[in-house]
């Protein structure tokens, strides 16, 4: 399969998978290893100072083999998010962020104008900037006027396995796209992360579709050929549709006729 | 005895220190955790010449699982 580049760097897997919510480290280590994914996202929280016997998830995670993308999740203005990017890269000696600044808690929608002012800060201080978006095409096209590395537009709300709501967006913004367009949050089952695939995204990324299935190291596999099929799909080249059929054996020859 | 606020949380110290010093006594591994002294990360390589002193907020991070 073609690599998927996103700032000069190439990966040879176009799925990026989350750390969150998993039964267990251990089933966690497994469903990575079965998602074939280069890159991971984690968060970035508060050391509990009182309680510190926690396992740290970097004893989790190979990071000689692992691209780790720390994301901004859980803030909801540009500065924290900012704070949280700098911070993200002191712990992580990496300038990668998957940029996230939330609207609303109900649907975890992003705020679009504060993402836009925190990715025009973090570009000026050298940070790849790959932003959550919601699936609109001038916001996406900001965003690389911007100097985001990527968009990442949605493709339902984080977590609600709903599936690609507006594959018609995706499409326009594959189509208006100079950046990889990776389609974060919304999928579901495999069949969502081909679609998107299939719609020209450059890659899906998901956490919850994965950890919250009932066999995660299964369905990390199941995520692993969905992404690849929907690409190869999508590079061959789909057939149009047709209202009406179009027999596939000759017409011609018949016996008896 | 001087008091800073960690992680949101007052926390006494008995003299300024640094912060090398600061992550040693809460036991914390220097290479797991991010440090924001006031607003502003401290780069690793001032970890120990950083000094934490009275009234600072300081916040420490590290990774956890998320999507």
């Amino acid at each position: 399969m073609d690599p998927l580049v996103i700032a000069g760097r190439s990966f040879q897997s176009r799925l990026i998978v989350g750390t969150g919510k998993y039964p267990s480290n251990p089933v966690m280590v497994q469903a990575h290893e079965a998602s074939g994914a280069e890159m991971i996202t984690v968060a970035v929280r508060r050391v509990n100072i009182s309680d510190r016997s926690r396992e740290s998830l970097l004893d989790y995670i190979d990071t000689s083999r692992y691209t780790l993308l720390p994301n901004t999740a859980g803030c909801y203005t540009a500065d924290e998010a900012v704070r949280t990017a700098r911070l993200a890269r002191e712990a992580g000696l990496s300038h990668w962020v998957k940029l996230e600044v939330i609207g609303d808690e109900k649907t975890l929608f992003p705020d679009n104008e504060a993402l836009l002012d925190a990715t025009r800060v973090l570009v000026k201080e050298g940070f790849v900037v790959l932003p959550y978006t919601t699936d609109d095409p001038v916001v996406c096209r900001k965003l690389e006027d911007a100097g985001a590395a990527a968009v990442m537009p949605l493709g339902a709300p984080i977590g609600s396995g709903l599936g690609i709501q507006n594959t018609n967006n995706i499409r326009i913004i594959r189509e208006f796209s100079h950046v990889p367009v990776i389609v974060d949050a919304g999928v579901g089952t495999a069949s969502d992360a081909s679609l998107a695939m299939e719609l020209g995204a450059d890659a899906v990324l998901m956490n919850t579709a994965i950890a919250g299935a009932r066999e995660p190291v299964t369905m990390a596999h199941a995520m692993r050929l969905a992404v690849e099929a929907g690409r190869l799909a999508y590079t061959a080249g789909r057939i149009p549709r047709r209202m009406y059929a179009n027999a596939s054996s000759p017409v011609e020859g018949l016996v008896g006729r | 005895m001087p008091q800073i606020l960690l992680n949101g949380e007052t926390h006494e110290i008995a003299a300024p220190l640094s912060v090398t010093a600061l992550l040693e006594r809460l036991g914390l591994d220097t290479r797991r955790v991010a440090v924001e002294r006031n607003l502003v990360v401290v780069r690793r390589a001032h970890y120990d010449t950083e000094i934490v002193s009275e009234g600072d907020e300081v916040e420490i991070v590290n990774f956890v699982g998320g999507g």
